[in-house]
Order: structure tokens, then C-alpha cells, then sequence
């Protein structure tokens, strides 16, 4: 059977592991890992760890999308022509992603009986990202059996191994590799990104060398950590780098980290939360390096890695590296297609419809998932790209409600941010941007003993929450984000601890995402002006 | 005399068996003060924000009127964080993840073993009470076993238990008169469980109570105090409410007979069956004992700092704004989420247990009697309107069907 956990509503409750102690397991307090493919001796305690869920986060086979609205004027109501539409209009979703999955389950659930094609250049369903750093490079779980439970049920045509290689607005077409071509009346994006790779190609193809993102990846890697290693280098302590270095460790495998901040986490939690994450990786054991970074990857003379040269003239022997620099969206197949594209992502509205170059909204293309940059109004109407599950679910779900409905009952994707990561046996959660803030305080628990609730605040007003194992605490927060309230929070509560003051919090500077974009506008007559997008110099 | 609100109705015995009406109207009033100045709130979203509100206390004495405290033994259930999260972690040690994590699965065969000999009991006769010939002594076996307690004492703390649980929360009578009550079976209580653990601590074996007094872990050692209350809690906790889940699941079998005859085709249904009545007919109706630490302002009414806070999980679990057809049973719902066992940092310690125990049970007896029917309906109610359910089920049948292993499916 395939199980999946929708960690962002997961509070640690640990009914399921109890339950089933075979299939779920909690790693420290909250830390919840399990088995996305347990085998059918399990079928009835697995059944039980589902139904025992306080928070219904366990899905199971089939993928039921989230709990419908208990009010149908919510739903989807097309009229005149959208109904047609609705009952055989063409959809093509690019990206058997977890968002473009999910959106051709919200379709079908909301009654589009039309043509739904699903394209994905690689050969596997969608599936799950989360495990491949963590129970996939231990070897709990084979890296095949992560794929998600939901396709199977749903009445879509799938064509794996396709790559997309253009769109064409006016024909109404997506490009394949292959020469191939697929009409649609609308189209959803959810292409996403891919691992950005080590910047100097040879070094890149040095014999250990990986980088960690896709199903291939992650089996490929824990394969090689499998076979014996005797040191692994991380480059960047983001949040992949920090789970490899955790998951490195549980394997009893020597890891060194470098990290060009001066903590990890730093770019998603600021320094000060990130200053208990180095904590976390010291005391169990990695060879934490900050404010250095990689100047080389060196090789032997058959090609296989040795070790790396850093910056501050040290050297690491490893003879494996794993490149957790970030990611790199998937845009390069729309140049050319005259949609707002680039470095950034693709530019919506918070309706999940994609801005042409001319900043003009399309109503037949739909964006969802990590490639999606959409103005969030809680965050001064920044545009935010959000590469989280929990983002990749809602907004694809919007999307797909949106593409099905007129515009009196268009949904805008409003949903805070939420991100999860496990690693030394701490689940930490989040909730808003961390990164919008110029303090924070703990308002809950203790940082030494690393369970606590971290609260962010910007100019006065709470932007963000992190919990370290304090899951449970999350949604109060969130609350308080949504409802604007006063920083630092000043309510009397449980566990706050004295002398807790608010303290700076470091976060980086925040980054103008599509700074570097540049364009040109021709034209005289204001029904003449069109912008064309050059392409950047990078 | 004003008349007697929703809630004082509620408190009612003579509305013991069909509370659920009036759930109805207090919920027209999400968070509805009380004249004793306590706030009762009964609607889903209202009652899931405050069990994860961090202002909102289930120490007593933040009470403004401390003398509503007390009558409390030192556990987790009745202190915050983090004391209660180094309580529950201690004692969590001994139960469940991370640390003992099989414990409780574990324990199937054995929850089997009880259920079938019990069972067997009844096949000589074709007339039973399901409380005291089996809903009450299966869990009671169960929670002696693990926690260490001889069975042959059962009648005392039966006695002791009956007690506490009258006087739990608010009822009919004078609520100083009840906690003092209440804190005279506890002292007794307490007697007794300090004689216990003298023994356990000189014999120790591996049993819950022998883990708490010897247990060296990183959170250190419980205090003799602490080990009594939260012994204490365990063993009343433990088989108070399984009993009336239980029997409550008997009850609602036995008045929708098309779901005895899906139990029996579908042993896995149980599973679900189990979440629908913690949600439909809960054992626990109230969580009386929160106190706001903040003012707080919640559905449009300010609950001002030291209110005591009474929580209607029963009524939450019904409201129609959480789910569709509310006072419908039905175990096929995709997804059931109720508040059954709580919520937040205090859900429920023995949830897994009561899980088990109750699947078994009700799969067992749906399999096993032979066409069962209910003498009278409703049966006759225990006193508390906090811990709900009948004081005897009785029943007819014809038989009883011998025991046979589940199908594989």
C-alpha cells in the first residue's frame, strides 16, 4: 500500500507509531519518519494509525485532496460557457509534480469531465520529495516506493518521459521534445526546479559528486552512501544540507558541513534559531564550517573525488560531496512564450494566473507549485516563490478550482506559508516568513533545551512563528499572523519563560527576486506598446 | 428563579440519556458565560483553538477564586508546560514513543485473550448486563496489569473511582462541597497507591508504576508525590472511561442493527466505527477544569483573566459548521476528525489503549452474540454528565458463536 503523512498538519500526536510501530516511527519528541510503502501484512495496523490521526493528516491509497467546503456556494459554479468547458474542455498540466498531481485530483473531484493530460519528463508518477532526504538515504525505504498515493484513481492521461520544450499562447499549444504537440483550452504550470548544480562542470563530474532532488538522485546517492564511505562534504546548510548531515550521522558516516553564513538554516530562519541548529549539528558530531565556502572539489586521476579546498585554505578529504546549494526553477522551456519568466519563476496573481512579459494576467495559464511567484497581500504584497510541500498542495489546489471556475467564484491563494524539516531528532515547523522580520523573541519553551516557540515580528506586527518540537503550538501563531497582532506578543501564557526579550533577529537581506530583469518596450500607440523580455546575463 | 440555562440543563440527570438537543441550543451561544462566572464553549473551531491556546491554563490555581482549586493529585493533566511536558514525557517513557514505542501493540494479544474469555463467560446464559459482565472488567484487567496494580484490590478503588468521578467538575451539588469530597477519596486513594509503590519500589517488575519510581532518564526521576498522582490519574483515567466507550459502542450497535451485521462481514470496520462514536457518543463529554491565564476574546465574547473554562467536546464533535449530518452515525465518513480524546498537549495519554481495547471489544461482540437486543432503552445513566454513559446495559440474546480467528483479508 502507499502511505503518505501530510507533515504540515502533522502535530506529533504519535497515535500512528504506536499503532503501527513497523510502518511509523518518531525520531525524539516530534520528529515523525514512516514508511511510504509498508507491505500488506501491515494493511490493518496501518488502517488503525490512519483512522487514530487527531489531525486526519494520513492518507492512504487513494489521496482524498484536502476536506471540502461544507458550504457549496464556495465550490466551483461555472456558467454559460464555462460549463462546457467543464463537461469537455482540454486541460494540460506540465509537470507530474506534487502540485500538477494534485491538481488533476481537484479537477476530476469538482466535476471537469473534459481531456486531462499530465506531462513529466520523468518516468515515475508523481511522488513524494520529503523522504528522499531522510528515510529514502537511510535505506528505512526503497527511493521507488515514494511515489504518492493518487494517480491510480484518477482518469488522466499520463505521459511520463516527456520533456515540454515550448508553449505557444496563440495556438494554444504545448511543445514537446519529441516534435509532438498538445492543444488545450487552459494549461497549468507546475514544472518546478531542479537541484542547482555544482557550478564547475568538471568538478561536477567528478566520481561523488551528487546533488539531491529527484527520485534518481536520492536512490543514486543513498547507493553510494550504502556501498561505504569515509567522508561525506555538504555544501550549504540549508535545509537539504542540514537533513543530509542528520541523516549522515544516524548513519554513523563522518560529514563535514560548510556553510558560507555563520550558521546554518540562516537564509530560512535568520541567525539567531540558526545559531540552535549549529548547535544541533555540533553535538551530534558533524564537522560543522561556517562563513567559508568550497573554492574547489578535487579529484584523483581516475575522476573520482578526494576531497575539496575551502576558502580559508583548509582542505577536507571526502570521497563523497553532496551539492545542496539550492535550486534552479524550471523556466527555460517558456522563453519565448511571451509569459513573465525568468530566474525568479513565472509572475500570477494571487489567483494562480500567469502575467504575460507585458504584466498583463492570462486566464488560460495557471502556475502552481515551486515555479509560481505570486504577490502574498499579508507580506506587503510581495511577490513570494514558496518551495514547500504544503505550498505546492494548496496552491495547486486553488489553481485547479480557479481554472474551473468564473471569476465571481475564483478563489485567491491566501494560505500562509508552513514548512517542516526532521533532523538530529528535532522536527522543526514553521509558519509565515521567517525571513520578514527585524526581531524575534521566544515565546514559548527554552532554546537550551530545544523545544520551544520562536515569534518573528517586522515593524511591530507578528510575520512569522518556528517551533522546535512545539508543533502543537503552531496554529495559535498562525492565528496571530493572520490577524495582524502587535510584536512582541504580550499575553500572558503557558511556559513562557522569564527574562525572554525580544533580540534582533539576523535574517538575511531580503533578495529583489526579478532584480536583473530587464526589458524592452516598443511601440507608440498605447494599443501599439509591448514589452519583450531579454533574456538575463548571469 | 432564572430559568435554568442550556448548560445547567445539561448538568441535569434527568437529561443524562439524550443530552444531545440541548448541545444543539448551546452552541446558538459558541462561548456562553455561565452565572457562577465560568464560560462554556461548545462549537468545533472554538473549542480546537482554545486546546491549542497557550493562554488558556489547566492549573486551577490561576483560578481568581482559588478556592475552586484544588482537589487534584500533582500529574500532567492538571499542570502546564513545561512541568506537565516533563510529567507526560516521564511517564511516556514506560507507555509509548519515542522510547517504548511497541508497548502498546504489544499488548494485542493479551486485549484479545480478555475479550475472548469474557466472551465465553456469557455462553451459558442468554441475558447479560455489558457493564459489569464485560465492559467494565476487560479494562480493568487491563490497566492492573500494566500498571502493576493487583486485581484482587479492585472492589476498593472501584469504590474510590465511582467517587471521583461524581465529583468531578461541576454537577448538581455545591461545588465546594464536591471538591471537598472529592479530595477525601483522594487522600485515600493516595494512601493506598503509597503502600503500592513501598512494595513495587523493593520488588520492582515490569509494570508502569515499577518504570516511574526507577526510571533514571534524562528528565531525572519522579518524586514519590509525583509517582502517587500520576498513578492516581492512570488508574481512574484508565478504566473509567474505557467502560463507557464500550458500552456506549454497545448501546448504538444494538439500536442501528445494520451495523452489527457490517461488523460481522467486516471486522476492519470497527476501526471506524470506534472514531465515530468517540465522536458520536463520547465517553468524555467535558474537559471542566481550564482557566484563562490572558483575557481572551474568542467568537466575539472576552473570557477575562482567572475564568475557569469548560470545554464541550461532546457538543464540538456534533456541530453541524464542522461536519455534514452530525447526528447521523456513520463510519463510513472519509475522514472523521473529533474531539473525543482532546486535543493539544493534554490529548488524551491512554488514547492508543482505549483504541484497541474498544475495536476489539466491539468486533468481538458483534461476532460472537447471537442476535443481541437491549432490554430497556434508554438504559439506566451514571451520575456524571462529564464522564458519560450507562450504569448497566441489559441484554437478551441467543446464544453465544465460539471464538474463531479473524479472516485474512
Amino acid at each position: 500500500m502507499r502511505v503518505v503523512v501530510d507533515l504540515t498538519r502533522c502535530q506529533g500526536y504519535g497515535q500512528c507509531v504506536f499503532l503501527a510501530p513497523d510502518v511509523f516511527s518518531m525520531h525524539g519528541q516530534e520528529a515523525l519518519m514512516y514508511d511510504t510503502g509498508p507491505d500488506d501484512d501491515q494493511r490493518e495496523r496501518v488502517l488503525q494509525a490512519a483512522a487514530a490521526c487527531p489531525v486526519q493528516a494520513i492518507h492512504l491509497d487513494r489521496m482524498t485532496t484536502q476536506h471540502r467546503t461544507l458550504r457549496p456556494e464556495l465550490g466551483p459554479s461555472p456558467t454559460g460557457d464555462g460549463e462546457a468547458f467543464k463537461r469537455d474542455g482540454r486541460i494540460v498540466i506540465v509537470g507530474a509534480s506534487l502540485a500538477g498531481g494534485r491538481a488533476a485530483g481537484v479537477l476530476r473531484r469538482d466535476g471537469f469531465t473534459g481531456s486531462l493530460t499530465l506531462i513529466g519528463d520523468e518516468p515515475y508518477q508523481p511522488y513524494d520529495r520529503p523522504p528522499l532526504s531522510k528515510q529514502v538515504l537511510t535505506g528505512k525505504v526503497p527511493a521507488e516506493r515514494t511515489l504518492l498515493p493518487q494517480l491510480r484513481e484518477v482518469d488522466v492521461t499520463w505521459l511520463p518521459e516527456t520533456r515540454a520544450t515550448g508553449l505557444d499562447l496563440s495556438a494554444q499549444k504545448v511543445r514537446l521534445a519529441d516534435g509532438g504537440e498538445i492543444g488545450f483550452d487552459k494549461v497549468l504550470i507546475a514544472t518546478g526546479a531542479r537541484a542547482r548544480p555544482w557550478p564547475q562542470e568538471a568538478e561536477a563530474a567528478l566520481d561523488g559528486v551528487y546533488v539531491l532532488r529527484t527520485l534518481d538522485e536520492a536512490r543514486r546517492l543513498r547507493e553510494r552512501l550504502a556501498a561505504g564511505v569515509t567522508r561525506v562534504l555538504v555544501i550549504g546548510g540549508g535545509f537539504t544540507g542540514s537533513e543530509v548531515a542528520s541523516v549522515c550521522r544516524e548513519m554513523g558516516l563522518p560529514v563535514t558541513l560548510v556553510e558560507h553564513g555563520p550558521v546554518p538554516l540562516r537564509g530560512a530562519l535568520g541567525n539567531v534559531i540558526g545559531a540552535v541548529a549549529a548547535d544541533m549539528q555540533r553535538a551530534a558530531g558533524v564537522d560543522l564550517r561556517c562563513e567559508v565556502t568550497v573554492a574547489a572539489l578535487e579529484g584523483d586521476a581516475d575522476g573520482r573525488l578526494r576531497g575539496a579546498r575551502l576558502s580559508d585554505g583548509s582542505t577536507v578529504d571526502a570521497d563523497v560531496a553532496v551539492v545542496a546549494l539550492g535550486a534552479v526553477r524550471n523556466i527555460e522551456w517558456l522563453e519565448g512564450s511571451g509569459l513573465a519568466a525568468g530566474v525568479w519563476g513565472i509572475a500570477t496573481d494571487a489567483g494562480c494566473r500567469a502575467f504575460d512579459v507585458n504584466g498583463v494576467v492570462t486566464d488560460n495559464v495557471f502556475v502552481a507549485g515551486d515555479v509560481a511567484r505570486f504577490p502574498h497581500p499579508v507580506y506587503h504584497y510581495q511577490f513570494l516563490a514558496l518551495e514547500h510541500w504544503g505550498n505546492a498542495v494548496a496552491q495547486a489546489e486553488v489553481a485547479a478550482h480557479n481554472m474551473i471556475s468564473d471569476q465571481a467564484h475564483r478563489w485567491p491563494h491566501l494560505s500562509l506559508p508552513v514548512f517542516w524539516s526532521n533532523q538530529f531528532g528535532v522536527n522543526i515547523k514553521s509558519v509565515g516568513v521567517p525571513s520578514f522580520a527585524d526581531e524575534l523573541v521566544i515565546a514559548q519553551g527554552s532554546v537550551a533545551e530545544r523545544r520551544f516557540v520562536a515569534v518573528y515580528g517586522y515593524r511591530g506586527r507578528i510575520t512569522a512563528a518556528v517551533t522546535f518540537d512545539h508543533g502543537m503550538w503552531l496554529d495559535y501563531y498562525r492565528h496571530l499572523i493572520e490577524q495582524a497582532a502587535p510584536f512582541p506578543p504580550d499575553s500572558r501564557t503557558v511556559d513562557r519563560r522569564d527574562g525572554s526579550r525580544p533580540v534582533p533577529a539576523e535574517v538575511p537581506e531580503r533578495i529583489k527576486p526579478a532584480e536583473g530583469a530587464t526589458v524592452v518596450v516598443t511601440g507608440h500607440d498605447p494599443g501599439e506598446r509591448r514589452v519583450t523580455l531579454v533574456r538575463p546575463q548571469r | 428563579m432564572e430559568p435554568a440555562s442550556s448548560y445547567q440543563q445539561i448538568l441535569q440527570f434527568s437529561n443524562r440519556a439524550d443530552p444531545y438537543p440541548l448541545y444543539a441550543e448551546l452552541r446558538k451561544t459558541p462561548v456562553a458565560r455561565q452565572e457562577d462566572g465560568s464560560y462554556v464553549v461548545s462549537t468545533y473551531e472554538e473549542i480546537v483553538a482554545l486546546l491549542h491556546d497557550p493562554r488558556v491554563s489547566s492549573d486551577r490555581r490561576n483560578l481568581t477564586d482559588p478556592s475552586l482549586g484544588g482537589g487534584q493529585l500533582p500529574s500532567f493533566i492538571s499542570t502546564d508546560p513545561p512541568e506537565h511536558d516533563r510529567l507526560r514525557r516521564l511517564t511516556m517513557r514506560h507507555f509509548g514513543p519515542p522510547h517504548s514505542p511497541r508497548k502498546v501493540d504489544s499488548l494485542r494479544g493479551e486485549l484479545i485473550q480478555i475479550v475472548t474469555a469474557l466472551i465465553d463467560g456469557l455462553a451459558d446464559r442468554t441475558e447479560a448486563d455489558i457493564v459489569d459482565d464485560f465492559a467494565y472488567p476487560f479494562p480493568v484487567t487491563v490497566i492492573c496489569r500494566l500498571l502493576g496494580v493487583p486485581l484482587e484490590d479492585e472492589p476498593r478503588f472501584h469504590q474510590w473511582a465511582d467517587e471521583l468521578v461524581e465529583n468531578l467538575g461541576p454537577g448538581e451539588g455545591d461545588m465546594a462541597e464536591r471538591i471537598k469530597k472529592r479530595q477525601a477519596t483522594l487522600l485515600t486513594l493516595g494512601e493506598y497507591l503509597t503502600e503500592l509503590t513501598d512494595a513495587h519500589r523493593q520488588n520492582p517488575g515490569d509494570d508502569l508504576l515499577s518504570g516511574l519510581i526507577t526510571d533514571d532518564g534524562p528528565d531525572g526521576t519522579m518524586s514519590q508525590h509525583e509517582v502517587i498522582g500520576t498513578g492516581a490519574l492512570l488508574l481512574i483515567a484508565g478504566h473509567e472511561t474505557t467502560v463507557n466507550l464500550i458500552t456506549n459502542g454497545m448501546l448504538t450497535m444494538l439500536r442501528n442493527p445494520w451495523l452489527l451485521e457490517r461488523l460481522r462481514k467486516e471486522p476492519d470496520l470497527a476501526i471506524h466505527t470506534i472514531e465515530e462514536l468517540l465522536r458520536y457518543e463520547p465517553p468524555v463529554h467535558f474537559l471542566p477544569n481550564r482557566v484563562a491565564l490572558d483575557d481572551i476574546t474568542i467568537a466575539g465574547v472576552t473570557i477575562p483573566k482567572g475564568s475557569p473554562i469548560i470545554l464541550a467536546l461532546a457538543s464540538g464533535s456534533r456541530d453541524p459548521a464542522h461536519l455534514r449530518d452530525p447526528d447521523r452515525f456513520d463510519p463510513d465518513r472519509p475522514y472523521i476528525q473529533h474531539l473525543g480524546f482532546g486535543g493539544g498537549v493534554h490529548h488524551c495519554f491512554g488514547a492508543p489503549l482505549a483504541r484497541l481495547e474498544a475495536q476489539t471489544a466491539l468486533r468481538e461482540l458483534a461476532r460472537r452474540l447471537v442476535n443481541p437486543r437491549l432490554v430497556t432503552d434508554p438504559p439506566p445513566y451514571r451520575p456524571s454528565s462529564t464522564l458519560r454513559g450507562p450504569r448497566h446495559l441489559e441484554i437478551q440474546y441467543d446464544g453465544v458463536n465460539p471464538y474463531s480467528e479473524l479472516p485474512t483479508t
